[in-house]
């Protein structure tokens, strides 16, 4: 029988409302006790073979997960892998990712879902889950083989960032996945308004000469998007939310009691698309930084839960893809261990949320979007623990990335906050 | 005549040209008034120096042109530099070269300055991260053309002896335009009056916020106008339509005999050109006495030495600073 401790840190476990000092005991991977009293006695007797973490100092959390990961394999492995994708998530504090089908092939099949599992399995660091295809080959034409997928172990579907962009197949697939309580995981832009732009529709644009992607692109999908949940009451998940009016949209939506939830990332909460002046390829993302005022909207959606989770978006890209011309460099930042950082210096730094309502959008959010038994510290549950340092100053450097790329805004910036130790299965997968 | 003999009648100190958005009106100036230098002492461009000897001046071009790359050509040689000339009108990528390689090629075969036009906005500023060389834009995508600005610039102060106080109309295809954007900024910060004025779809929403007035009736701002920059028409910029029919855009926005004839006597009709003629203006008023068309073209001769010259100085005085 293997026994870990945890002692001493401040646990803080949203789903449970728990946030004070206390020791955390894990037994055969699932966590056996969450108490203030463990410390004293298991010093006096400790059990034997019981490894002590001491998590002084330390915030206690529920493993993180995330929603929407490219782990570019099979087809793009000169940006990532299973193995190195999975070891970025546990050097960012995830314990359990959801894999996006934008693969080549795309993942519209049961084998290729069982692929992913597979890899995960080999490369033994974080979960993973499989994300199915809405359509076949992610064309927005027919739909995949959504009860195979599920069968496969697909949690949701989605077609990348590939909008759903025909209505009517949409509503065919919310229907359809109502079948197997899965959601689809909607990237909301209309192509029309997006095609060809490369940031933010605004002043910025205007003076820089850049084409702009209006939110209005983000606004409108995001409108039918309601319509269709409520005309079929599906489940939808709008992934990265960037604009004031998608905010105001889906809260209005969740009033109504629609299956809407919607998830945002740590770079559109810190950047403005007034950095695109740099002309750097690194701060090209979809959808694109916006301007403050979106920000601002965004930051009071993820106090009252209207987004309900906070997602890497991780898009590792080769450094050649990204050393280009801008109109030509894909879309993409490489988020997975920025994330903690970046949420700290956005969100708890100027006060806009608190440690606990942060770990909730990173835990128990996320793990209800996915409808997975994850993301608390109940006793009983499996054992998937972030320990964070939220006091640890230091400074991002790309090239020690566990990602295979190095696509990253953040690079040389100094942040607060960072991931210390991560414990997957009762087991500690990574510490620093 | 030796570089040190080139008098630097003001503040400069910029070791490459991207925009104009960034300089002040003194920069501005001091180009302005070493391009009218150059007039004098060269005859209109006429004459060669050897103030540039020994120094390689590549034109690196990765979009057609042979109106700024002529000129390009032609100001450094007149300024007694050996110029290099790439063209690739394709992407670098289709080459499978990125364009950084290729620009890295180029400088390691000596040169000093690089001339680049490339539709993509920012990439001179991508260059000049990456270059050692000194970087001139000639011209980023929809962004900026310093050198077209500085020479509509130059134009109007003489004819019109100076900026300050003009009301300049900018008309047009602002969207696309990266002529608009040199000017707006040059005009602004010299303290003219610039309004914008063209179709709806093609004056972005938030382009009052860099200190110019909208207005879409050309018929009604023509009075208080002291220039107008017709600006091309660039169908090859634009992606679907923007607005209803060539004739609908020449009855609205084409400078002819009779817009002409309700303006002010002192017009003066500027045009960055190529010109399509019965389009922005009728070949009337481009052969009339109002156009200054043709001086635009000698006038960037002359605009172009005094860039490279002030470019050239800079990095001669950094290198020095360092040695």
């Amino acid at each position: 029988m293997s026994t870990l401790l945890i002692s001493g840190g401040r646990v803080i476990d949203p789903a449970n409302n728990i946030d004070c000092i206390a020791d955390v005991l894990i037994e055969n991977s699932r966590i056996v006790a969450v108490t203030a009293g463990i410390a004293g006695r298991t010093q006096s007797a400790p059990g034997p073979g019981t490894i002590v973490i001491d998590a002084t100092g330390r915030i206690v959390s529920p493993g993180f997960i995330d929603t929407h990961v490219s782990l570019r394999e099979p087809g793009f492995e000169e940006d990532e892998s299973t193995a190195t994708g999975t070891a970025a998530a546990l050097a960012g504090g995830f314990t359990a990712i959801a894999a996006m089908p934008d693969t080549n092939p795309v993942v519209d099949t049961r084998s290729a879902a069982e692929f992913i599992r597979l890899q995960a399995d080999r490369a033994r660091n974080c979960r993973v889950f499989a994300l199915g295809a809405v359509t076949k080959e992610s064309k927005g034409e027919e739909l995949a083989e959504i009860g195979q997928l599920v069968e496969g172990g697909a949690v949701g579907f989605t077609d990348g960032r590939h909008a759903v962009a025909n209505a009517e197949v949409m509503r065919r697939a919310l229907e359809y996945t109502r079948m197997f309580d899965r959601p689809i995981l909607h990237f909301a832009m209309v192509p029309e308004l997006t095609d060809g732009g490369v940031m933010h529709e605004g002043f910025e644009s205007t003076r820089l000469g850049l084409r702009g992607i209006p939110a209005a692109a983000q606004d409108i999908m995001t409108g039918r998007d309601i319509a269709l949940a409520e005309l079929t009451d599906g489940r939808v998940h709008l992934m990265s939310v960037t604009t004031r009016d998608s905010v105001d949209r889906i809260r209005a939506a969740q009033a109504r009691g629609l299956k809407v939830t919607a998830d945002v990332t740590p770079h559109h909460l810190l950047l403005t698309d007034a950095l695109m002046d740099s002309f750097d390829t690194m701060f090209k993302c979809l959808p694109p930084l916006r301007s403050q005022d979106h920000i601002d909207a965004l930051i009071a959606g993820l106090k009252d839960g209207t987004l309900s989770a906070i997602s890497a978006d991780h898009q590792p890209l080769a450094a050649e893809k990204k050393q280009v011309e801008l109109d030509i460099a894909p879309f993409g930042i490489s988020g997975l261990e920025t994330l903690l950082p970046v949420c700290v210096k956005a969100l708890i730094e100027p006060g806009h949320l608190t440690w606990p309502e942060l770990i909730a959008r990173l835990t128990t959010g996320p793990a209800s979007i996915l409808g997975l038994p994850l993301g608390t510290l109940s006793v009983g549950q499996l054992a998937d623990i972030t320990l964070i340092d939220p006091t640890e100053q230091w400074t991002v450097n790309a090239s020690e990335f566990r990602s295979k790329s190095r696509n990253t805004p953040f690079d040389g910036q100094r942040f607060t906050g960072r991931v210390t130790t991560v414990i997957v299965d009762g087991e500690v997968r990574y510490r620093r | 005549m030796q570089l040190s003999e080139i008098p630097l009648s003001g503040l400069w100190g910029e070791p490459h040209l991207l925009g104009l958005e960034r300089l002040s009106s003194e920069q501005l100036t001091t180009v302005l008034d070493l391009a009218a230098h150059y007039d004098q002492i060269t005859h209109g461009g006429t004459q060669r120096l050897d103030v540039l000897r020994g120094q390689v001046v590549a034109n690196l071009f990765f979009e057609n042109s042979t109106r700024t790359r002529t000129s390009f050509s032609l100001a450094a040689r007149r300024l007694g530099a050996d110029t290099v000339d790439f063209s690739a009108s394709s992407s670098s990528l289709s080459k499978g070269e990125t364009f950084i390689d290729t620009a890295l090629t180029i400088e390691a075969m000596g040169v000093d300055l690089v001339v680049c036009r490339h539709r993509t906005p920012g990439a001179p500023h991508l260059l000049a991260r990456h270059l050692k060389a000194g970087v001139l834009n000639a011209g980023d995508g929809t962004h900026e053309h310093p050198t077209q600005g500085l020479l509509d610039i130059y134009t109007i102060r003489r004819q019109r002896g100076r900026i300050a106080g003009l009301t300049v109309a900018l008309v047009g295809d602002i969207r696309h335009s990266r002529v608009a954007r040199s000017n707006i900024h040059g005009l602004v910060t010299l303290g003219a009056r610039v309004i914008v004025c063209g179709p709806a779809t093609l004056i972005p929403n938030d382009i009052a916020r860099l200190g110019v007035e909208v207005a879409y009736n050309l018929d009604e701002i023509l009075p208080e106008v002291d220039c107008v920059n017709l600006l091309r028409v660039q169908f090859e910029r634009q992606r679907g339509a923007f607005f209803p029919s060539i004739a609908e855009y020449a009855h609205f926005y084409g400078m002819n005999g009779d817009r002409i004839r309700r303006a002010k006597d002192s017009l003066l009709v500027l045009a960055p050109g190529p010109i399509n003629r019965g389009v922005e203006l009728t070949p009337e008023v481009a052969d009339g006495p109002h156009s200054a068309i043709l001086n635009q073209v000698s006038n960037g001769l002359l605009i172009r030495m005094a860039c490279l010259t002030l470019l050239t100085q800079e990095r001669r005085k950094r290198q020095e600073a360092r040695s």
